[in-house]
């Protein structure tokens, strides 16, 4: 039996890496909502997000707050991008077959990604930590660097958030409606075009910040975005396509199988999440919190 | 009439050519084209005749290339038993996993198949002792030929080949028989149904079909021919690799059935033909492949939705006039 506190550290870093996959697959997640659509080019996003985040921090330092403002306009940055792809492009497939759909979403990793080795290379990029979150605490002899405990902090609160914006609010309400039936929400006067562009244009946002933030504590390669969408799909498929606590869940779930199936079994930890999702989708296919597609 | 012209059989003769015609490099990229074509039109099966949308057809491609691989490597047994355990091991796992999956509709389909080849991959990629990992598997041998190079080298008229040229001339061999089957396949009641299943399975159902045997049917089939375009490929690459099996290869021969054209039976082997070549003359001037593959990619769903067999259909259909529904049986 391992030790406690590498137990404790295995299940902090498996919180950690949960929190970040609930950033992304919650775009995924929503998109798939509204739209229907998986969209393959979210882990592109995502990776742009890690690319524009090191770029900004190269153009104005880390100090004082900055590596915020670089986040953050990474972030801001990538919803503008997807925004953009969803106003030129995307929109003219919503009425055709869902496989040119995926494809499409495809077609964009193909670019993005290459796009992004024009611009960036092919050798890895890393940012260091922002100072004011460089140290770390122990507890119970492993070792939390602090930026950790913020992501562990940062994934609750954006969850809260997202859930108030999709609960309480105007925009939300006709998201949630848009998700059940968009013809009658058209009908009755809604723009439904313009909320489809900001559904795209949330979930990028939601996907390029958790680029951003990963980059202080990976290294950004290319090639991470084929490998983020699919622990993404993992994660939606388990808590349920469309379902939003059902992707927090899922990311939880998903964090943790994968640290202690390093712990226990180490070589067959990525099957075991594969494993997890095939199981999911033959008892329940819509997820653990979904609801069946009518 | 240009329908009565055996298209096939004489693309096929000329095939047979290549390797006297053409320089070595030329024979590699035509049996590259070759293996794949049979790849694509496995996938058609599935994708344009049964409209099941599989996003984890490198499984079996990938089970197939592994299965030869080790026949031929470790266990040291001849082509002819390595080759059709590609398809028969293939076809087991994909009724296994053809079992779960035809249960799903649609999206879920589309990922439980894609669950399925994740698996298969990380399979592959950590079970080091059988399927050399992350290394793959490198210097699959070639069958041996020593039997077919003395029939050739008794007769001059023939000339004289190379082991990889023999090897070409087996793959052809092989696809074209598996080609021919698949054509039998979808010309058979049994692919009638399948087609109709694509367009309504309610309907299909409404009139005492089983459509879920009938998916499934078609899902195992798809596999094995899968499974030996595999078989081959891994022999032809001198390696077997777990990126055979990994998601993005899944959506490489998607996109190649696509811009052939799904549901017209030789589209898929065409759009291996085009995307192959094209690949061929791209790389040698930029490393960004990938950026025009999904340039092209993008264009041909937004212009050329049928495919290139599509446009050239409606090209036809706009030349010769004849109505739709005669263009469409006659091609």
């Amino acid at each position: 039996m391992p030790d406690l506190a590498f137990v404790f550290a295995q299940s902090l870093s498996g919180l950690t890496a949960a929190m970040f996959l609930f950033l992304i697959a919650s775009g995924l997640s929503l998109i798939f909502g509204v739209l229907r659509v998986l969209n393959f080019a979210h882990g592109t996003f995502y990776m742009l997000g890690a690319y524009s985040a090191f770029q900004i921090v190269q153009w104005i330092g880390l100090d004082g707050g900055r590596f915020w403002l670089a986040a953050l306009g990474a972030a801001l940055l990538i919803a503008a991008l997807g925004g953009i792809v969803e106003r030129v492009l995307f929109r003219h497939l919503y009425g055709k077959e869902e496989l040119y759909q995926l494809l499409f979403t495809y077609a964009l990793v193909l670019i993005l990604s290459d796009v992004a080795k024009i611009i960036w290379g092919t050798q890895q990029k890393s940012v260091s930590r922002p100072p004011e979150l460089s140290g770390a605490f122990h507890v119970f002899g492993a070792t939390v660097p602090h930026y950790n405990l913020f992501i562990l902090l940062l994934g609750p609160a954006i969850a809260l958030a997202f859930w108030f914006v999709l609960q309480r609010t105007r925009a939300g309400r006709f998201i949630r409606a848009a998700a059940l039936d968009r013809e009658t929400l058209g009908a009755l006067g809604v723009n439904v075009d313009g909320l489809y562009t900001w559904v795209f244009v949330l979930a990028s946002f939601l996907g390029g910040l958790g680029g951003a933030l990963i980059a202080p504590m990976r290294a950004t390669t290319p090639g991470m975005d084929t490998e983020v969408i699919v622990e993404a799909f993992v994660v939606v498929v388990i808590g349920g396509l469309g379902s939003f606590w059902g992707t927090f869940l899922g990311a939880l779930i998903y964090g943790q199988v994968l640290s202690f199936g390093i712990l226990f079994f180490p070589r067959f930890s990525i099957f075991a999440v594969f494993a997890l999702m095939a199981a999911v989708l033959i008892i329940r296919p819509w997820g653990l919190l979904g609801r069946p597609l009518r | 009439m240009l329908a009565r012209v055996p298209w096939a059989l004489l693309v096929l003769i000329a095939a047979f050519f290549v390797p006297a015609a053409g320089s070595r490099f030329y024979t590699f990229v035509a049996n590259d084209i070759v293996i794949w074509a049979l790849f694509a039109t496995s996938l058609n099966l599935l994708v344009g005749y049964t409209g099941l949308v599989s996003f984890g057809h490198a499984a079996y491609f990938g089970i197939g290339a592994y299965t030869t691989g080790i026949l031929l490597k470790k266990v040291g047994l001849p082509f002819l038993l390595a080759f059709p355990a590609a398809g028969v091991v293939a076809g087991l796992c994909a009724l296994v996993f053809g079992f779960f999956c035809v249960r799903l509709t649609r999206i879920y389909f589309a990922m439980l198949t894609l669950a399925f080849a994740q698996i298969v991959w990380a399979i592959c990629f950590k079970w080091n002792e059988v399927t050399g990992g992350e290394q793959g598997m490198p210097d699959i041998p070639y069958p041996r030929f020593d039997v077919v190079d003395r029939i050739v080298s008794a007769v001059p008229a023939l000339g004289s080949y190379r082991t990889s040229d023999y090897y070409y001339f087996t793959c052809l061999v092989l696809v074209a028989l598996c080609i021919w089957a698949l054509r039998r396949i979808v010309a058979s009641p049994f692919g009638r149904m399948l087609t109709t299943i694509r367009e309504n399975a309610e309907r299909a159902e409404f009139i005492g079909v089983n459509v879920r045997r009938y998916e499934l049917a078609a899902f195992v089939i798809a596999g094995v021919f899968a499974g030996l375009a595999g078989g081959l490929f891994g022999i032809f690459n001198r390696g077997v690799f777990p990126d055979f099996a990994y998601w993005t290869k899944s959506s490489e021969v998607l996109i190649m059935t696509l811009l052939g054209g799904m549901g017209t039976f030789y589209g898929p082997a065409i759009g291996a033909l085009v995307l192959i070549c094209l690949n061929q003359q791209i790389v040698s001037y930029t490393e960004y492949w990938p950026l025009i593959l999904g340039s092209i990619l993008v264009v041909l769903l937004f212009v050329f939705p049928g495919g290139l067999a599509g446009a050239m259909l409606a090209l036809r259909r706009r030349l010769v006039r004849k109505t739709p529904r005669e263009v469409q049986t006659g091609a």
